[in-house]
């Protein structure tokens, strides 16, 4: 790996300095004229592969901040971070951004491919744009954002996380999840929730259809209360928590039965 | 042959000589039939195929005479090394034998046995692999290398884990029910289990088939350059393959970037499958094996790319005749099984230790004195399952007799994870010496240096199957 070509600037933590050891050319202080704000670690990502991106990261201690410009859709971004880092990815990324995380925060100013947030243990990831397949598949825990539309399969496989989308989801959203919550700002597709264990679905808007063994179930206040929670960390001032539909399993699927073969 | 009663007097045979066995509607469809029509559900059980397919020992070495020169069999070095994935990671994994353990799950098995298993693989210089639920702590820190799966389940899976591995293993499917999802049964999710696997406590798990997060291979590329990503690229990625479509699959694998393919053939064993799938899926490991080889052959990627074979092996011959037909190592999982105490009629009670020896951390390697005590007998047990030792698959009740597949904590009691070791271990060696022994009398100083030009086959079915002569021809059907 190469050293950094260009100085760190408008840093103040030794560890911070030390980041320089692990990025390459592409790599600058934000001072603003690279985009970044002061202190802010800024990576051209026109001139980074992806694993010295992410080494670069990894690199970064507690409470620091780095901006990616210029992903271009780039895949795999900000992947197995593991501290309280903030970073933002200035446009579209590809798949899997923010996957396998923990602790960290990250942003993504534009439109994301599959699995963002994927596999999340914790942290936040927040895009700002839509999303493609499979958001938050498998997450554990942590908070996934999505500011536009989800398609196909959000949340599916949930394992704890949380996922909160503004817009609409495609079809078989949560679907095999597991633990965890779901807000939906929008219309859900056909299949909600299908073959669902214990995580549960809020849905502001239409549900298109249900999907085997998911039922809507009644709302109570302990409902309302997280629908609050997870609409304001998320930042849906359009989400009203007493006037939401509530959807979890209604668990006949748990055990074999022959009677079930024609519900799936 | 016998006839039925004639207008002459009633026929002499016997009943159940007087007509030849039927062979469409033999007893044992019968019987299927009717525990089908009577309970309306089809046989789950454990371990592989049962069916008679083409395998290891419709092959035969070459071993050397006038043309070859044999090496010393108790003298002269032959060696067993193998590294796997030295093509892109900066930690590869280097084995003293070409034998591993293949991906088994905790849950499916009890903890004593994980833990077994990763001490005997530690003992010989192998590696263990997790399976469908995660790791556990017992099981990492008997494993000196460790294989962390990803499979569709993500049950368990998690970034400190990985970072944790020594090797990676994307599970596309296994050879007992390739196209299939992972399978236990709710009188094994116990409470540990469950909460591994983010699951009801004893609720039916049928996990998924299909990754969550990608579908064919141009996905698996990126999810195998993210896993390299959160690895820091300093372990091998393997990826395993049900045997179908073994070239396509191979050559896929090998384009998403797979340091090892692991191909698994329909002779794999299972912790719990439909019987439907264990028999009628998949293709034998014979035939896997050379299809997998011809492609790597054919891409020049052969030593690159790491090639490990499993599904029925059993001997030191069926790991000598695996490596010549180009595999770089085998994976084992119903042998261990066996090995650990499996289907045997007793379990060994051990006498209270006062030497100091044993205890939990400890290194397990020891005397076969020290592993002294009472057997005790478990054949009315196996009764009780409707089986007996030596013909037990019921893996997926929980109930096993021997400790090996089960939750229950008493049933696992019954397994001693250190004497599991020593049998394990005792085993692995067994099947490294043969194979070595069989390499030298090929001639060969490295068991890695077997050839297909050492076999030939003993039918035309493995002749074609395997890409080997038939024996005392130079004939290949089809070729």
């Amino acid at each position: 790996m190469g050293k950094l070509t260009g100085a760190v600037r408008g840093t103040d933590t030794a560890d911070t300095a030390d980041t320089a050891d692990t990025a390459t050319a592409g790599a600058a202080a934000g001072d603003g004229a690279a985009g970044g704000e002061p202190g802010e670690l800024v990576l051209d990502l026109a001139e980074m592969p992806t694993r010295q991106v992410n080494a670069a990261l990894r690199a970064l201690p507690d409470g620091a901040r780095a901006r990616l410009v210029n992903p271009a859709g780039r895949h795999n971004l900000a992947v197995g971070l593991s501290r309280a880092v903030r970073v933002t990815v200035a446009g579209p990324a590809g798949y899997y951004v923010g996957g396998l995380g923990e602790a960290a925060e990250v942003t993504v100013d534009g439109p994301v491919g599959w699995g963002a947030g994927e596999n999340l243990m914790s942290g936040t990831v927040r895009v700002r744009g839509a999303a493609s397949q499979s958001a938050a598949a498998s997450a554990h825990g942590g908070l996934v954002v999505v500011e536009g539309d989800a398609s196909l399969r959000a949340g599916i496989s949930l394992k704890g996380g949380r996922l909160a989308v503004a817009g609409d989801v495609g079809r078989y959203c949560a679907f095999l999840a597991q633990a965890g919550t779901i807000l939906v700002g929008g219309d859900a597709g056909d299949a909600l929730g299908d073959s669902l264990y214990e995580a549960v679905i809020y849905v502001a808007g239409r549900v298109r259809g249900l999907g085997t063994d998911a039922r809507i179930s009644d709302l109570t206040d302990a409902d309302v209360a997280a629908v609050r929670a997870l609409a304001a960390q998320a930042g849906f001032d359009h989400v009203d928590p007493e006037n939401v539909t509530r959807v979890a399993s209604a668990r006949q699927l748990y055990h074999f039965d022959t009677a079930h073969h024609g519900a799936y | 042959m016998p006839h039925p009663d004639t207008i002459d007097g009633p026929n002499p045979w016997p009943a159940d000589k007087r007509y030849p066995p039927h062979h469409t509607f033999g007893p044992p469809v019968i019987a299927e039939i009717r525990e089908r029509a009577e309970l309306g559900r089809y046989p789950i059980r454990g371990w592989g195929a049962r069916r008679a397919v083409p395998d290891f020992d419709d092959l035969l070495l070459l071993t050397a005479s006038a043309s070859r020169y044999p090496l010393e069999g108790y003298r002269e070095r032959c060696d067993t090394r193998t590294v796997l994935g030295a093509r892109r990671a900066a930690r590869p994994v280097v084995l003293d034998i070409p034998i591993t353990i293949a991906g088994m799950s905790f849950g499916s098995l009890s903890a004593p046995a994980k833990e077994a298993l990763g001490r005997a693989a530690s003992l010989v210089g192998t590696s263990t692999t997790t399976g469908d639920g995660g790791m556990t702590p017992e099981e990492r820190s008997a494993s000196t290398t460790l294989v962390y799966q990803c499979l569709p389940s993500r049950y368990g899976f998690n970034p400190v884990d990985l970072r944790a591995a020594d090797a990676v293993e994307i599970v596309l499917g296994q050879g007992a029910k390739p196209g299939g999802g992972g399978m236990l049964l709710g009188q094994k999710v116990g409470a540990r289990v469950a909460g591994m696997r983010t699951l009801p406590e004893g609720v039916d798990q049928r996990s998924a088939s299909r990754h969550p997060d990608w579908t064919g291979p141009d996905d698996l590329k990126i999810k195998i350059e993210e896993i390299r990503e959160v690895t820091d690229w300093q372990v091998p990625v393997y990826v395993k393959i049900g045997a179908t479509r073994v070239d396509h699959d191979v050559r896929l694998a090998v384009a998403a970037g797979a340091d090892v393919v692991v191909v698994d053939g329909m002779q794999g064993g299972t912790g719990a499958t439909q019987d439907a799938f264990i028999e009628h899926t998949g293709i034998p490991t014979l035939a896997a094996v050379r299809l997998a080889a011809e492609a790597l052959a054919d891409l020049r990627l052969t030593g690159d790319v790491g090639l490990i074979i499993s599904g029925g092996v059993r001997t030191g011959a069926d790991v000598a005749k695996a490596l010549a037909l180009g595999a770089d190592a085998v994976s084992l999982g119903v042998a261990p099984l066996v090995a650990l105490g499996c289907n045997a009629p007793t379990y060994r009670r051990l006498a209270a230790r006062t030497d100091g020896a044993g205890g939990s951390g400890g290194p397990g390697d020891e005397p076969a004195a020290a592993f002294a005590g009472v057997e005790v007998d478990v054949t009315t047990e196996y009764a009780a399952l409707g089986t007996a030792a030596g013909h037990c698959t019921h893996c997926h009740t929980g109930r096993c007799p021997v400790g090996v597949t089960t939750q229950d904590d008493e049933l696992a009691a019954r397994l001693d994870p250190e004497l599991g070791a020593h049998r394990v271990a005792n085993y692995l060696r067994a099947l490294a010496m043969e194979t070595a022994m069989l390499a030298r009398a090929c001639g060969k100083s490295d068991v890695h240096r077997l050839e297909p030009e050492d076999l030939v086959a003993l039918t035309v079915e493995a002749a074609a199957m395997a890409g080997v002569p038939l024996a005392g021809t130079d004939w290949i059907p089809g070729r």
